[in-house]
């Protein structure tokens, strides 16, 4: 492993930096054939295993093959004490992650990336540090955007897990912009100094500045946001994984970050298109809620639907539709949705579900939430196919969803959400909403379809509520 | 200006490999459907956690028989790489299971 190749500038290449390299190689594939295979829900679990198994290997060469510029190996103590410090993350990663509940799962998301974006920005803020770095601009950049991922991913997490309210302020966007032209100035004042090692307290004040713009950042963004940001957020952490990298010209890193921020950045655009929004005003920050916005029908009458009349409707249709939402996930309700759904097959009616992109907190979360209730895959409609088949259909029941359905992004050009392309509800000929209460939607605005003549409510606790309407249509 | 052409020309080989992966990137997870958004986010967000690698450099190369500043936050960077990496990647896998158990089921009805 020794054996010394060839020397280049002082540092000698042995056959054990040649075999780095090429896992290095190896693990890059892993990542590009893993992140193929995660995009088909056949070959999904593969590709997880196979990006998994990328991570190991980079992980497990670097640790016995690395050498550092003068060509000295990671010593045998070091190695120990980083394997105790890897099983132990390790241990409560895996913890963590089994124990939590699937309606969690958009906070947990989060939550890890969080952590991934505080490494990098450690790794940045040491290696700036280190008088032999004279990559500094990528060291800079990569504690930067590091910092943003953390706070701004912490913020994500404490938003959705319910800890953290919505701090709204028509001047925050400007606070934003003038801290992040302040970064950028920063970063270059102290990038044009000759010996720029002694700016430290500059740079302890840049990751301070970072941290508060990620908080900043996140903290207005209370709306159907929050799946845009939380995917900005994710390939930001790779950026700054790849800028890390190039501190150590580390092609794994660089790599692996680089497809995880394109992959991010793609992701975030077609959630963007999904809502009609640019992504500029996602980053400039304040969404729904901030501008009340011009509603149609408010003060209209509401007209409620009993349990009994409701189960009446429901059984003697013949096409249902059911547009879930975040309601239903917070209920724990999708396995009971399921069973109405097959009591209702099993009385002769269609049921189908109409799955809007951005439903819930993150995308895709109805699909996984209904998957995990056993639902089949057929039955889950995406938005622009369901909304071909809602005028032929009898009932559609909106359970725990609001903003996806909401025809003010139709027909109201001054709210938050006009453009944003929606579950057309309002066109079947019966509209059951399962609602706990008046509230408002995720964005903070007035929904016209509650107040629509074909619109009847059904108020209570999702999960309470579908139990007591299956109840009511078995014995019908 | 000199630093910048200096560093485009130190890094030109990292910049080709990070211009041509980002094209790579795009290319490989386009035409998603919508039900693997958040699997495929997740298994993004995990392999992201690929800073660890710095973080095990960092620690490798630090002098581990006194406690400094750097060897306390290296060893965080690792442990908070390492979350990110394996709860990452088991939580992508607890999301995916539940499509296998579907598929599974299939056939018996």
């Amino acid at each position: 492993m020794d054996k010394i190749l060839q020397t280049f500038n002082g540092f000698d290449f042995t056959v054990g930096s040649a075999i780095l390299e090429f896992s290095y190689l190896l693990a890059a594939i892993f990542f590009v054939v893993g992140l193929k295979l995660l995009s088909h829900p056949e070959t999904a679990r593969r590709g997880n295993f196979w990006a998994a198994a990328g991570m190991m290997l980079a992980m497990i060469t670097t640790l016995f093959l690395h050498q550092d510029g003068d060509g000295n190996r990671i010593g045998l103590m070091n190695v120990m004490v980083i394997v105790a410090t890897i099983a132990f993350g390790g241990a409560l990663g895996l913890v963590i992650s089994k124990r939590i509940k699937m309606t969690a799962m958009p906070e947990l998301v989060s939550f890890f990336n969080a952590t991934g974006g505080a490494a990098s920005a450690l790794v940045g803020l040491l290696e700036f540090g280190n008088p032999k770095n004279e990559s500094l601009l990528v060291t800079l950049l990569g504690l930067i955007i590091g910092s943003i991922a953390f706070s701004g991913s912490m913020i994500a997490y404490g938003k959705l897990s319910g800890k953290i309210g919505n701090l709204k302020a028509g001047f925050m966007k400007y606070v934003n912009i003038l801290i992040l032209a302040g970064l950028v100035v920063m970063t270059v004042y102290v990038l044009i100094q000759p010996f720029p090692h002694e700016y430290a307290i500059l740079v302890y004040i840049l990751f301070a500045a970072a941290l508060a713009y990620g908080i900043l950042f996140v903290m207005p963004i209370g709306g159907a946001d929050m799946p845009v940001v939380i995917s900005l957020l994710n390939s930001l952490t790779g950026i700054a994984a790849a800028m890390a990298g190039f501190i150590y010209h580390n092609l794994a890193m660089i790599l692996g970050g680089i497809f995880v921020g394109a992959a991010g950045s793609i992701l975030t655009l077609l959630m963007c298109k999904a809502m009609n929004r640019s992504l500029l005003s996602v980053v400039l920050g304040g969404f729904g809620g901030g501008s009340s916005g011009v509603v149609g029908e408010e003060g209209g009458v509401i007209k409620e639907i009993t349990l009994s009349d409701a189960s009446v409707l429901l059984a003697y249709s013949q096409k249902v539709v059911m547009v879930p939402g975040y309601g239903l996930a917070v209920a724990q309700a999708q396995h009971l949705t399921h069973e109405m759904e097959k009591v209702l097959e099993g009385k002769g009616v269609s049921v189908k579900y109409g799955i809007h992109p951005v439903a819930g907190r993150m995308p895709g979360h109805m699909n996984v939430l209904l998957a995990e209730a056993d639902v089949p895959y057929e039955k889950l409609v995406e938005m622009d196919e369901i909304n071909k088949e809602i005028g032929s259909t009898d009932v559609v029941i909106v359970i725990g969803a609001n903003d996806v359905v909401n025809p003010a992004a139709h027909d109201t050009p001054g709210s938050p959400i006009y453009g944003m392309p929606i579950i057309n509800a309002a066109q079947a000929k019966n509209v059951i909403v399962m609602k706990r209460g008046m509230g408002k939607g995720y964005a903070g605005i007035e929904n016209p379809l509650f107040f629509k003549d074909n619109t009847r409510m059904l108020f209570g606790n999702a999960k309470e509520t579908l139990q007591k309407l299956v109840g009511e249509i078995n014995t019908l | 200006m000199d630093e910048i052409i200096t560093f485009f020309y130190s890094f030109r080989e990292p910049i080709f490999i990070m211009v041509l992966s980002i094209f790579l990137g795009i290319e490989v997870i386009s035409n998603v459907p919508s039900v693997l958004h958040t699997p495929l986010m997740s298994g993004a967000n995990a392999i992201s956690g690929v800073i660890i690698i710095g973080g095990i450099i960092l620690v490798g190369h630090t002098d581990i028989s006194v406690i400094s500043v750097k060897l306390v936050l290296g060893i965080l960077a690792i442990l908070l790489g390492t979350l990110n990496v394996v709860g990452g990647f088991a939580v992508t896998g607890r999301m995916l299971d539940m499509f296998k158990k579907k598929r599974e089921k299939q056939p018996q009805n």
